[in-house]
């Protein structure tokens, strides 16, 4: 069985690793998500372009493919990154392109009634998007920002291939020092999972929140964890038509 | 840093033979995926508490943790107590039993998505159970199903060099062995442009797809 | 209203005069292939009450939303206060106007819509306080005032701390014209904001534009199906008709004595 010094030694703070990189690529991938996914929203055809170019090139790419190249490759284009920073840019850069899709989505999902009404009372572009459109869209993102705030904890695994020491590097390393394969890897699922569990349950209180402040009252959902959307990752944007002719 | 052609193309033998142990993860994992995850689905649906209630714990925790864990999982836990798989068979069995937990949600959504009234006509017209499944509700369900159901198999195909950290010889896998043997660097980065160059078009595939069966 | 209240035989759109805030010249609007303004010209004096009636799909909401600038025109001008809306002059040329010259001329319009359009994210207060802080620059105290002292008007008082979603449909439409008229516009356009409102709140929003037609000056321009309301506020009423005026007058003339047959059809359908 594990001894508690190696629990403490490796175990612990490879907990905090996972967490720590868990935080920073959400972050990364949060801002990436919001400026690509308004980009994707701009009125200049060139800024949608590249925004989308962004989009298509780090949504088809592998997570675990990027990771490597970055470990690997870069150093040899002279940038030499900390392992866990590659591990940090590889997921916040391929997590964020998926959020731009919820961010643009949420966005386009908000009735165009509501952009008519800030036009008529005089507001600018940006104003009508901090104002109206942002804080109306949040409360949609939430759900859709939880499963891949889950999506990315999983991913997070990945750094114990470039030999970042997150838990799942501390769970090899206790395999090869003692061979004791089962309680490892169980413990490791098991955490995994609280992990992810206390994620939803975080997120449903910034979803309560996030939906009060519109005047709204969430419905109850799923008792486990969390409910996926049946198209994957994609937000629909919904199309509300705003009247045309009298 | 200087690109080096030569490199490349003494990689390209071994990028195919990649190539082909993907796609065999692929598909064999997929169709592994979608069977498997329609069980869940419809056990799900069971009117039996002692049927839904394994089978949703089962299948959240599954989709809860890491697949990368999951893999560990097989193929150095499950030998202890059970069938002792290649690397690639415990790839293979990986992927599909974790991405068979997002299909049965697909599943789950698409018979959900069915009108109740289809349900209660077809109870109208006496029809058996198993007509009213298949000539009523799985028509109605696979036009919702297919899209979603599309965009798992690229996800696989994005997980699938995973499979590379037990020791199997994808594109990933190739691509390491041979970098760690030539000192170079090459191959990753056309293992990284073929993803790119093989996810892209599929994504626009299942978004005409999409277009074409929804509504 | 001075605008001539005779048509002539064909064009029939009427006469333009003098004292003018808001004159469509040459106005075309398509949607597709279909037309729906067909070269239009009418003007509308200012402090006047103008009502547009037709059938639906005969452009009025139209007119409304070209001078709200959320639809362009496809051919001809719209002046507002003699100043281009969709327009400006560069080198005595008139080209698509930028938005910053839209919106200064926009400054002296306001809508209020026939779905309310509140801003669900924020309180009765802050959507009508909202506009006059960030674009007019007034102080949030001066802001709350007017919004308080319009509040009072349209008699919400008491639902000032409250989100739209928890007020009725009619009191989300008092707090809307109380948000458009926070703005202190020169024109007020109404785009059958009774139309989506359960029968018995029509009477409590349309007093309040009664009250507001009678104790202000601002301009009114209104597109309703409420004949009576129509009868009661309005200088002058429009009847359109596949992208046409083809008939203007006093209400009382249009009401009780029509000219064409497709008016008289029209009224006798609705009244």
């Amino acid at each position: 069985m594990m001894s508690s010094e190696f629990f403490t030694t490796w175990f612990l703070p490879g907990i905090w690793v996972t967490i720590q990189v868990t935080v920073y690529a959400a972050a990364l991938g949060a801002a990436i998500a919001f400026g690509i996914g308004l980009a994707r929203t701009s009125r200049l055809w060139i800024v949608r372009f590249v925004a989308g170019v962004y989009f298509e090139v780090f949504r088809g790419m592998s997570a675990l493919v990027l990771m490597f190249w970055m470990f690997f490759a870069l150093p040899l284009f002279g940038w030499q990154l900390v392992p866990m920073w590659a591990g940090v840019s590889a997921l916040g850069l391929t997590y964020g392109a998926y959020g731009s899709e919820i961010v643009r989505g949420s966005l386009a999902a908000v009735a165009p009634a509501q952009r008519e009404a800030g036009v008529a009372l005089n507001f600018t572009r940006w104003q009508r998007l901090r104002l109206i459109e942002l804080p109306q869209a949040w409360p949609e993102m939430v759900p859709p920002f939880n499963n891949l705030l889950i999506e990315l904890l999983k991913g997070t695994a990945l750094v114990s291939v470039i030999t970042v020491a997150d838990m799942t590097f501390a769970g090899n390393l206790l395999r090869l020092g003692t061979n004791e394969t089962t309680p490892v890897y169980s413990l490791l699922l098991v955490l995994y999972f609280v992990l992810a569990f206390l994620i939803t349950r975080g997120m449903r209180v910034v979803e309560r929140k996030a939906k009060a402040g519109i005047g709204q009252t969430p419905q109850k959902t799923g008792f486990i964890t969390r409910k996926l959307s049946a198209r994957g990752e994609s937000v629909q944007a919904g199309s509300q038509s705003a009247g045309g002719m009298g | 840093m200087s690109w080096d052609w030569n490199v490349v193309e003494d990689f390209m033998p071994r990028f195919w033979d990649g190539v082909l142990v993907t796609l065999q993860a692929l598909v064999i994992g997929t169709l592994i995926a979608f069977v498997l995850g329609l069980v869940w689905a419809l056990a799900q649906r069971s009117s039996q508490a002692w049927v839904r209630w394994p089978v949703t714990a089962v299948t959240e925790f599954i989709r809860n943790t890491p697949l990368l864990v999951q893999l560990f999982f097989l193929f150095y836990v499950v030998p202890n107590f059970g069938p002792s798989m290649s690397p690639l068979t415990t790839g293979i069995v990986g992927l599909g039993l974790h991405y068979s937990t997002y299909t049965a949600e697909v599943y789950r959504a698409g018979i959900g998505g069915v009108p109740v009234g289809q349900w209660e006509a077809a109870t109208a017209l006496s029809l058996s159970k198993g007509r009213t499944w298949r000539a009523v509700i799985l028509p109605q369900a696979i036009r919702r199903v297919v899209p979603p159901l599309g965009n798992y198999v690229v996800a696989m195909l994005k997980d699938s060099p995973m499979i590379a950290t037990i020791g199997a010889f994808d594109m990933l896998g190739e691509a390491q062995a041979f970098s760690n043997e030539t000192f170079t660097t090459e191959a990753l980065t056309v293992v990284g442009v073929a993803f790119i160059v093989v996810a892209y078009p599929a994504s626009l595939l299942i978004r005409a797809l999409e277009r074409r069966l929804v509504r | 209203m001075s605008a001539d209240s005779t048509p002539s035989k064909e064009t029939s759109n009427p006469a333009v005069d003098g004292s003018e805030l808001i004159r469509f010249d040459n106005v075309t609007k398509r949607f597709g292939s279909n037309v729906v303004l067909d070269k239009l010209d009418f003007s509308v004096a200012s402090g006047k009450h103008v009502t547009l009636i037709g059938p639906s799909g005969s452009g009025k909401t139209t007119i409304l939303r070209l001078l709200m600038t959320l639809v362009k025109p496809d051919e001809g001008t719209i002046k507002v206060s003699g100043e281009y809306l969709s327009h400006e002059e560069r080198n005595g040329k008139l080209v698509p106007a930028g938005e910053k010259h839209i919106r200064e001329v926009r400054k002296n319009i306001g809508m209020v819509f026939q779905q309310f359009n509140l801003f669900p994210n924020m309180k009765v207060l802050r959507n009508i306080t909202e506009a006059p802080v960030t674009v007019l620059g007034l102080s949030k105290d001066e802001a709350d005032e007017r919004a308080r002292g319009l509040l009072e008007m349209v008699g919400l008082t008491e639902h000032i701390d409250k989100y739209p979603s928890q007020l009725s449909g009619g009191q989300q439409q008092r707090v809307a014209i109380a948000r458009a008229l926070a703005m202190r516009p020169q024109v007020l356009l109404l785009d059958e904001v009774t139309s989506a409102l359960d029968p018995e709140l029509v009477a409590g929003v349309l007093d309040v534009l009664r009250d507001i037609a009678r104790t202000t000056d601002i301009t009114m321009l209104c597109v309703t199906h409420e004949m009576n309301f129509a009868r009661d506020i309005s200088d002058q009423v429009l009847m359109f008709d596949s992208g046409r005026v083809i008939e203007s007058g006093s209400p009382e003339k249009i009401f009780n004595d029509p000219e064409k047959d497709r008016t008289r059809e029209f009224l006798s359908a609705v009244l």
